[in-house]
């Protein structure tokens, strides 16, 4: 297991929270919520060692059209990057619901 | 139309109960606009045990535990994930489920009637929680008899992990049992009986001989689940209804005492080996 | 003085040392042993699961609780219930060496889950009704098995010994099964408790009532035994003088160290329990 956490500059309020997915095999849970500073920051919890720079340069994609001050969490089981950018917009999707 | 079409219309229109997360399944069988989750992922209760050994926790540790209406009546459904661990009982995730059915019968004490439903999908004990796991099992089956008395508690397993283990006994100790053809209920899994007792005991690739000992269909028809239900949302939540309608069983299989050993001494152990054997004394029309 | 035979179950030296082998019940099968004694004062219920050799379920003949086994352990407490009235209420002492349930393809086919489930809901039912329920932990407590017979007990007292073990798992396929070795799961367990074999790493989770050190339980002698009577006595007392649940199970310093993470799930879920 290994564990990463990553910041990016927001610059608009996000105000609801949402939870998607699980940790099952080839598959993570996301925990979108609202932080209250400027900031959005990432926690990454993963059951495959090894893969920092995969997982940056993921976020670092998402975060490049999503600008909220979020706080999100995710426990990771061996999710593909494909299916972790599905998961995230999900995330983001059921959060304006 | 021709019943094939009719049947084809209705597999169409159905929506499957197995495919749904344990959070959406208690979703299906609480009243629409009614379901409140309790210690969610947001309350961030996860296993202290797994992390100490490596392995990513999950927030809610596997269990789903949502309030609501059932029939416009007071409900708590507590649900296992089976995508977490396989639905195994950690400390948490266990204590979730036993301390739902204890507020249950303290609500039944002051007179609130909340109906008690568990999905009952896991392995059972959580292997890295061992002992802990194997302790909230205890309190669970505990939980389950002091507020059986108050009201009918259902389980249901629904597949396609089924229910093992300990948990097996806490399926076997509610007073309505749903089951679908897609669930297995046994004490033991296949694999565990093969590894213990050889490939002569029990062969766990054999998977027509497994579905024909332990599976949802041989179980109902033997008397061992009150109940088989299609793999349907809608009919499973309205079996869950009729349960509570029909109110408390006449007797309960767990304390069939005398019943259960006449049968066993009539069985000859050499003969009773597989589903159709057992079906030709338990099956329909036998009564226990 | 020694009572240790070859071949003898845990079990049934400890049944035999705490009985005397009086005041037995009728038995059948020979696997589970049943017998009234008059002890403190009071008549009470020994039960013990020991090997039967001959059983007719061939995966039960070790001292596994199967089929006949959880079904005649469910007969025998119940029978207790029935025949008590309110206010004497006997005791019953469950002595636990059992090594696990019975695998086996026809105990699945049959409903050994029934079985245990009947064992459990009768010991629950005894508690329930006002018996006070002891388990004397003098061998091995594993699983499924330890489930039906004991768990449900107001108080848990277990020897200790290197023999007696409470898991989830035998040793052996724990240790396939996480993919360490023997020793290596030592290790684990001296960390993380719950995954411990030590009888006294278990203790430290709160759920033991005592952990009784000093005694020969291979072989007992008149002080052992007189010593170990005593304290179920003791642990009769104090089933008497508490609740009916199991509430105390996590009330101990132990387990608010420990289970800390169970006290606090049941905090919670009370206080989001009614609607906000």
């Amino acid at each position: 297991m290994e564990t990463f956490t990553f910041d990016y500059p927001a610059d608009q309020k996000a105000t609801a929270r949402a939870h998607v997915g699980v940790v099952g095999s080839g598959d993570l849970e996301v925990l979108l919520e609202p932080s209250p500073d400027q900031t959005a920051h990432v926690r990454i919890n993963t059951s495959v060692d090894g893969y920092g720079q995969v997982w940056k340069n993921v976020l670092d994609r998402f975060f490049t059209r999503f600008r909220k001050a979020v706080r999100i969490e995710i426990n990771d089981f061996g999710a593909t990057p494909g299916m972790v950018a599905l998961r995230l917009e999900q995330a983001v999707e059921e959060s304006r619901q | 139309m021709t019943a094939a079409v009719t049947d084809l219309d209705r597999l169409l229109s159905r929506k499957s109960f197995i495919e749904l997360s344990a959070r959406e399944r208690t979703k299906a069988l609480l009243d629409a606009g009614t379901w409140r989750e309790l210690l969610g992922p947001f309350d961030r209760l996860h296993s202290p045990w797994l992390e100490m050994q490596d392995i990513v926790p999950q927030e809610d540790d596997g269990v789903v535990v949502a309030r609501g209406l059932i029939d416009g009546q007071p409900a708590v459904v507590a649900g296992i994930e089976s995508a977490f661990q396989g639905g195994s009982m950690g400390e948490i995730a266990g204590m979730k489920i036993a301390a739902a059915l204890d507020l249950a019968r303290q609500d039944h004490e002051r007179g609130i009637p909340t109906r008690p439903v568990l999905l009952l999908e896991t392995g059972g004990v959580r292997l890295q929680e061992a002992n802990l796991g194997l302790a909230v099992i205890a309190e669970i089956h505990a939980a389950i008899i002091a507020l059986r008395p108050h009201v009918p508690v259902v389980g249901i397993i629904a597949g396609l992990v089924g229910c093992f283990g300990g948990m097996s006994l806490a399926a076997a100790l509610c007073s309505h049992l749903i089951v679908t053809p897609q669930a297995r209920l046994g004490m033991n899994g296949p694999e565990v009986i093969e590894q213990e007792a050889g490939i002569a005991e029990l062969d766990a690739s054999d998977k027509r001989l497994i579905w024909s000992l332990i599976g949802g269909e041989q179980r109902a028809a033997v008397g061992l689940v009150d109940q088989l239900v299609e793999d349907d949302a809608d009919a499973i939540a309205e079996a869950v209804r009729a349960a509570f309608r029909a109110g408390q069983p006449d007797s309960y299989r767990s304390q069939q005492i005398p019943q259960f050993l006449a049968r066993l001494v009539a069985i000859d152990p050499a003969l009773v080996t597989d589903g159709p054997a057992l079906r030709a004394l338990w099956g329909k029309g036998e009564q226990a | 003085m020694s009572n240790h035979r070859d071949g003898i179950s845990r079990g049934q030296i400890w049944f035999e040392a705490l009985t005397g082998q009086s005041g037995l019940v009728e038995q059948a099968p020979p696997s589970v042993r049943c017998a009234d004694i008059t002890f403190a004062g009071a008549v009470t219920r020994f039960l013990a699961v020991v090997p039967d050799p001959d059983s007719r379920f061939p995966r039960a003949r070790q001292g596994e609780v199967g089929l006949e086994q959880g079904w005649t352990l469910a007969r025998f407490v119940r029978q207790a219930i029935d025949s008590d009235g309110d206010g004497a209420r006997r005791p019953i002492v469950a002595v636990v060496d059992v090594p696990s349930q019975a695998y086996g393809r026809r105990e699945e086919l049959i409903g050994i889950h029934l079985a245990c489930a009947a064992a459990v809901d009768a010991y629950a039912s005894a508690r329930l009704a006002g018996h006070p329920v002891v388990a004397l932990l003098v061998g091995r407590a594993m699983s499924g098995a330890f489930l039906a017979h004991g768990y449900q007990a107001n108080r848990i007292v277990a020897l200790d010994d290197s023999e007696v073990l409470v898991h989830a798992m035998g040793k052996a396929a724990a240790a396939r099964v996480t993919k360490r070795s023997v020793e290596e799961l030592d290790v684990l367990g001296e960390t993380v408790l719950p995954m411990s074999y030590n009888i006294r790493n278990y203790a430290k989770l709160g759920i033991l009532h005592a952990l009784i050190s000093g005694v020969n339980a291979d072989a007992p002698g008149a002080a052992d035994i007189e010593r170990i009577k005593a304290e179920v006595t003791a642990a009769i007392a104090s089933a008497k003088s508490g609740g009916t649940g199991l509430d105390n199970r996590l009330t101990s310093p132990a387990a608010h160290k420990v289970r800390a993470a169970s006290i606090e799930v049941r905090r919670r879920m009370a206080e989001q329990w009614a609607a906000p």
